[in-house]
């Protein structure tokens, strides 16, 4: 019960049938576009003359129909969100990008899809779009080097859905969506009816049960609400090489057989491991990563992870490998269930944390040991809050050139997200 | 083969569209199978800047790997048509032949307005892809990628984008209607 199946996410020749699972989506989408008239581009371009609004009326029953399913079957705990392709958000490019798309779908009377429904039977003026598709693409190719900058950074927002940015529950903002296309239809409906002299009374009556079935969907959306932490945390499965063979372990296992925490001496090689891109989180207060940090960490107290997280899965390179670090180990420990409950690859957690960290490290730091430790807390006292300017925090990789430990840091990669989606 | 056997197969009792919302409905349900089973959702423009790249890899590899934006499908040995997206294409392409061949509608014929000419027509359908797919491109996505999957998956950006494209078309639409009135 666990998709997207990890096996389609990016397509492989390791196994060739996935792409013609790709081309079976293929199809079905060209297939639907065809037969809803798409090919025409008397159809598409008579959505911004008022007279025939098929456009519209296809592609938001689409996306309704889609998003209360997907929605409701990550409710369900089927289908896990966060392995699901969301577009990452743009401003800047995705408007004037828009715009100009909507200039093309005017003066050509396609779009990208539907010109290739229209080419593929036969109509002439279908292929001359898509070849125009080509030169269109070719000259942005060709031209994107010159505003590279703006491109990728205008205002750039990572992951962000509709439900983050206005705050509610996602349940309610799928059900506000479908409010909305309804009364879409209903409007495109009048304007069909005055624009272009359409007699409703002959629409079939099923679309009013539809139009309820969409709207019992969605409240069943809000009332079975997202999946909890808990449930998310125990569906996660982690994958190890045991005597040759592939175990599975669930995150309690992975933590209790110590699979996931990761020696000293194994993060420090890690620093300088060029196929890893390595990023050590400090989850600590920010008094102590103040005191005492090991070079190249990042603090991010525990209270402040949720916020990072969308940044986490969107953002770094897939060869990303995040290391959680406390005094110890217990507020590494929550901050790496929390990690893996929202499926962010490659976590691990510091054996021992800093403690440990200095007590390998730092023989000649002279630290003076701290009269009585409670849990997590640090076991050294500092003459001076300098950071990671001491000695041990940037360990000298010639000094260290020799180190003995058992590797525990897998990586597995994650989709590439530079080439993801229609992107 | 006979006249009536090529009639036959290409001459096919034109069938009536479906109507929109049944068609948004299957759409719909193929949206969202997509993204059940594979995480991802629909696309085509994609496809066609992969097949660009993969056109300017055979003829001058050294400039794709010298250009940013193609150096990241098709630098060095990377294949730009290993990705989702480019089987997604040729299946789109495929499953429009099968339904204009199962409903009757495989003919060359141009679809345009009353009162241009197929020339003016053909012309303004090139212009329209090249300026589309230069907007999809920049836009990541065209009205597959950013409109209706990106609008499934609630994604913010994409939302914006799908109100950019009927923004754009509905402020030209007035200068054009020639072309299609």
């Amino acid at each position: 019960m666990n998709f997207p199946l990890s096996v389609l996410i990016v397509p492989s020749a390791e196994h060739p049938w996935t792409y013609l699972v790709f081309a079976l989506i293929g199809i079905a989408f060209g297939y639907t576009l065809e037969m809803s008239g798409f090919g025409d581009s008397r159809k598409l371009a008579a959505q911004f003359y008022f007279t025939e609004l098929t456009v519209l009326k296809v592609m938001f029953t689409a996306i309704v129909t889609a998003m209360v399913l997907l929605f409701g079957a990550v409710g369900l705990g089927i289908l896990n969100f966060n392995q699901v392709w969301v577009n990452p958000t743009y401003l800047a490019s995705g408007i004037l990008g828009g715009l100009i798309m909507g200039v093309g779908f005017i003066v050509g009377g396609f779009c990208p899809t539907t010109s290739l429904a229209s080419a593929s039977t036969g109509k002439i003026d279908g292929m001359f779009f898509m070849l125009g598709g080509f030169g269109g693409a070719f000259l942005f190719g060709e031209t994107e080097k010159y505003f590279d900058n703006w491109y990728t950074n205008a205002g750039y927002y990572g992951r962000l859905t509709l439900d983050q940015v206005f705050h509610l529950p996602v349940g309610v903002v799928v059900l506000l969506v479908i409010l909305m296309a309804l009364f879409m239809f209903w409007g495109a409906e009048q304007l069909e009816r005055i624009f272009g002299k359409k007699d409703l009374t002959k629409e079939p009556k099923i679309r009013m049960a539809g139009a309820g079935a969409l709207v019992v969907l969605a409240l069943a959306v809000v009332f079975i609400g997202q999946p909890s932490f808990e449930q998310k945390y125990s569906n996660v499965k982690i994958t190890r090489t045991v005597a040759d063979k592939p175990v599975i372990f669930n995150a309690d296992n992975a933590l209790e057989q110590r699979l996931v925490q990761v020696s000293p001496a194994e993060v420090f090689k890690t620093v300088y491991n060029q196929k890893v891109n390595l990023v050590m989180l400090d989850v600590r207060a920010e008094s102590d990563y103040n005191l005492y940090h090991i070079n190249g960490a990042v603090n991010v107290p525990l209270d402040k992870l949720q916020r990072i997280i969308p940044d986490l899965l969107a953002e770094p390179p897939a060869n990303s490998v995040f290391v959680l670090m406390s005094n110890d180990e217990t507020a590494a420990t929550s901050a790496w269930k929390q990690l893996v409950a929202s499926s962010v690859p490659n976590a691990y957690i510091l054996e021992g944390g800093i403690n440990n960290w200095i007590a390998f490290f730092g023989e000649n730091e002279k630290f003076q040991s701290a009269a009585s430790t409670g849990s997590d807390q640090l076991q050294y006292v500092f003459p001076a809050a300098l950071g990671s300017s001491y000695e041990s925090c940037n360990p000298d990789p010639q000094k260290y050139e020799e180190l003995e430990f058992e590797a525990k840091i897998k990586l597995q990669l994650q989709r590439d997200k530079s080439g993801g989606g229609c992107g | 083969m006979t006249a009536l056997t090529k009639k036959s197969v290409f001459n096919r009792p034109e069938k009536p569209y479906v109507h929109p919302y049944f068609g948004g409905m299957v759409l719909g349900i193929i949206l969202f199978l997509a993204f059940f089973l594979t995480g991802n959702g629909l696309g085509s423009s994609g496809a066609t800047s992969r097949i660009d790249a993969a056109i300017e890899d055979s003829i001058a590899p050294s400039h794709v790997d010298n250009t940013p934006y193609l150096l990241k499908m098709a630098g060095g040995d990377k294949n730009p048509f290993d990705e989702w997206v480019v089987p997604v294409f040729f299946g789109a392409l495929l499953g429009g032949f099968a339904s204009g061949f199962f409903n009757g509608r495989l003919k060359f014929i141009t679809t345009k307005g009353p009162n241009i000419s197929n020339r003016t027509r053909w012309l303004m359908a090139f212009l329209g892809g090249v300026v589309f797919l230069y907007g999809a491109r920049m836009a990541r996505g065209c009205t597959s990628g950013q409109a209706l999957s990106g609008g499934t998956t609630l994604s913010a950006g994409s939302w914006v984008v799908m109100f950019a494209i009927f923004g754009g078309a509905y402020a030209m639409a007035y200068f054009v209607r020639k072309l299609w009135n």
